[in-house]
């Protein structure tokens, strides 16, 4: 941080000591201040958060929906939000179930409507209460949630200008070339007993 | 007796704008429903340059992710990878060295008046005036030769890295680079003058568009368009980042916020980039541009010749990446259009598992339905313009 971290703690202490009477857990690291709400406390948190004269969060930054396929709350919904007159950012956080629908913000603040809508058309979280919950970034027929983790990189269709029917058509992916995804994560452990291509030696 | 009038209702006329229109900007398709030629619904559909950029980064390694970030906004691609490589730095905990902030510095007030002359040239030619495009187009092809002296690209430079940049600059480009501002305050000026009280530019845009300081916040607006409505805030000032601390600077605001302050914020932006590149010029240390750790940094060839750990070291970088510790951050940086945010989070791996981006012509462009309410059709262009939307950024 450069900007005065004396006012940055203040800042954060003061939101942290107002925000206590509600059900959450707060949390500081990198010097940045984020805040796990409860799913029943939400709604109520963020309009405290933005009503509030010793909050005032009056703009909402961005949405960001992050998935983990192995824990028991799949989604993690991250909101983040600004405060002017504190000169101070905050991360408000939402752990959610698959199929577990989350409220809109689209009354409260009005430019969550498309934020929403692109975090419905990438991950498949719908939104309670939301004016117009349609697909945003991907195609009109579009099918599949493209930024889940069990979403293929390569995709499942490719598009191409078909002669014979004189339309662009989709058809199921082809690779000329295989995907190569290095793992440079594990280290070498020296030969395995079956070496690759052993398996056509007997044939 | 009374007398009966028939009244025929008229249906709104429903319009399709773009996707192929030279006013759309790009591959914006604005489906319009209008009474007359008053606009009642705009409906932008959006998407039709989704590249998937924040899939394509999860399955990257850390450097491998640098050009996704020119190719965002391709018209102000330093300033993006600024705010990558800042996010990273957070991450890992770098010190950048002084000389490498202030060349980035440097460039990313090039990048702003890279950007600001393509918005307000083109917008200009939108509502109807050719000539400044013509004059400052042959000034930013001067500034791109800039980029191309220190990164061998024009547009895709790759030039900021994780660390600090990539190579120092070449000899002489300073004192080009100093010229270069001694001639531009002129061309400001003619386009300004040509702009600023021409009748026809200005009944096209006074009035129209107008946003609130209020409203512009709950939309989320930012930048340029965020100053207009009178709000004055600049991450540059209020929340510094690298050297920006050490600049002497003034950050315009309009009060109305119409189309035409957005365009008069625009071009005392570039002005004060301006100061910004001359304070840079002057106060330029010596020294080293990027960070000597050498598992973030590659080494040099010449040392690779002769040093074994250096080839180990380039090899493992190149293949592997670096390891970024787990966390996470949102850092953000003051693009030319509004607020650039990237928000990392990171699994101890050499590839981040989620990185968000936060493009500022997105919540613009989401504005434009409440911008364009009650206007002309002809209006919508001249707001369109003034927002600055690009949309590399918008859809990723």
């Amino acid at each position: 941080m450069t900007y005065k971290d004396s006012k940055l703690v203040d800042a954060i202490d003061l939101v942290k000591n107002s925000i206590q009477i509600f059900d959450c857990k707060v949390l500081v690291s990198n010097s940045e201040l984020s805040i796990e709400s409860s799913k029943s406390d939400f709604i109520k948190i963020i309009l405290f958060l933005k009503d509030h004269p010793n909050t005032s969060f009056d703009v909402l930054v961005d949405i960001c929906a992050v998935d983990y396929p192995d824990r028991k709350n799949r989604f993690e919904i991250v909101y983040q939000l600004l405060s002017i007159s504190l000169n101070l950012r905050m991360k408000l956080k939402l752990k959610i179930k698959e199929d577990e629908p989350v409220e809109s913000l689209s009354n409260i603040y009005p430019c969550a409507n498309w934020y929403e809508r692109e975090i419905w058309d990438l991950f498949g979280i719908s939104f309670e209460n939301h004016p117009d919950l349609r697909r945003i970034l991907t195609d009109y027929d579009f099918e599949g949630f493209p930024l889940r983790k069990d979403f293929p990189l390569t995709g499942f269709v490719q598009v191409k200008y078909d002669d014979e029917t004189q339309q662009v058509i989709n058809e199921p992916v082809k690779l000329d070339q295989e995907y190569r995804d290095f793992d440079n994560l594990s280290p070498w452990e020296g030969m395995t007993k079956i070496l690759p291509g052993d398996e056509k030696s007997g044939q | 007796m009374k007398r009966v009038v028939n009244k025929t209702k008229i249906e709104n006329y429903s319009m399709n704008f773009g996707p192929q229109h030279p006013a759309a900007h790009g591959v914006l398709r604005l489906v319009l429903e209008l009474d007359g030629e008053i606009v009642e619904r705009a409906d932008p559909h959006i998407g039709l340059l989704h590249r998937g950029t924040e899939k394509l980064i999860e399955n990257k390694t850390y450097l491998q992710a640098i050009p996704y970030f020119d190719r965002l906004d391709y018209v102000s691609p330093m300033c993006q990878e600024h705010a990558y490589a800042l996010a990273v730095e957070k991450l890992m905990q770098i010190e950048v060295p002084v000389r490498g902030q202030y060349i980035r510095v440097l460039f990313s007030e090039i990048t702003r008046i890279l950007n600001h002359i393509l918005n307000i040239t083109t917008f200009a030619l939108d509502v109807g005036a050719m000539t400044p495009f013509l004059w400052l187009f042959e000034e930013r092809e001067v500034l791109m030769e800039f980029y191309e002296r220190v990164s061998g690209s024009r547009l895709h430079a790759a030039y900021f890295r994780p660390g600090g940049v990539h190579r120092d600059l070449p000899d002489g480009l300073l004192e080009d680079i100093k010229d270069f501002t001694k001639r531009f305050p002129d061309r400001i000026n003619d386009v300004e003058k040509l702009l600023e009280s021409n009748r026809i530019f200005r009944q096209r845009t006074v009035d129209i568009g107008i946003i609130k300081a209020k409203d512009a916040l709950e939309r989320g607006f930012s930048g340029p368009c965020l100053r207009a409505s009178g709000v004055a805030w600049d991450l540059r000032r209020t929340q510094p980042y690298d050297v920006y601390d050490k600049f002497d600077f003034k950050v315009p605001t309009g009060s109305v916020g119409d189309c035409y302050e957005r365009f008069l914020v625009r071009v005392e932006e570039m002005r004060q980039s301006l100061l910004i590149i001359n304070q840079c010029i002057e106060m330029m240390p010596k020294g080293q541009c990027i960070s000597d750790d050498p598992k973030i940094t590659p080494p040099k060839r010449s040392e690779m010749k002769v040093s074994m750990e250096a080839l180990i070291n380039h090899f493992k970088l190149f293949t592997e990446g670096y390891h970024v510790p787990s966390g996470e951050t949102y850092t953000s940086v003051e693009a030319p259009k509004g607020e650039f945010g990237v928000y990392i989070i990171s699994d101890g791996t050499n590839k981040p598992y989620r990185c968000k981006i936060r493009a500022p012509g997105f919540p613009l462009l989401q504005a434009t339905e409440f911008l364009s309410k009650g206007h002309m059709l002809a209006d919508l262009v001249a707001i369109i313009g003034s927002l600055d939307i690009v949309f590399g950024e918008i859809d990723r």
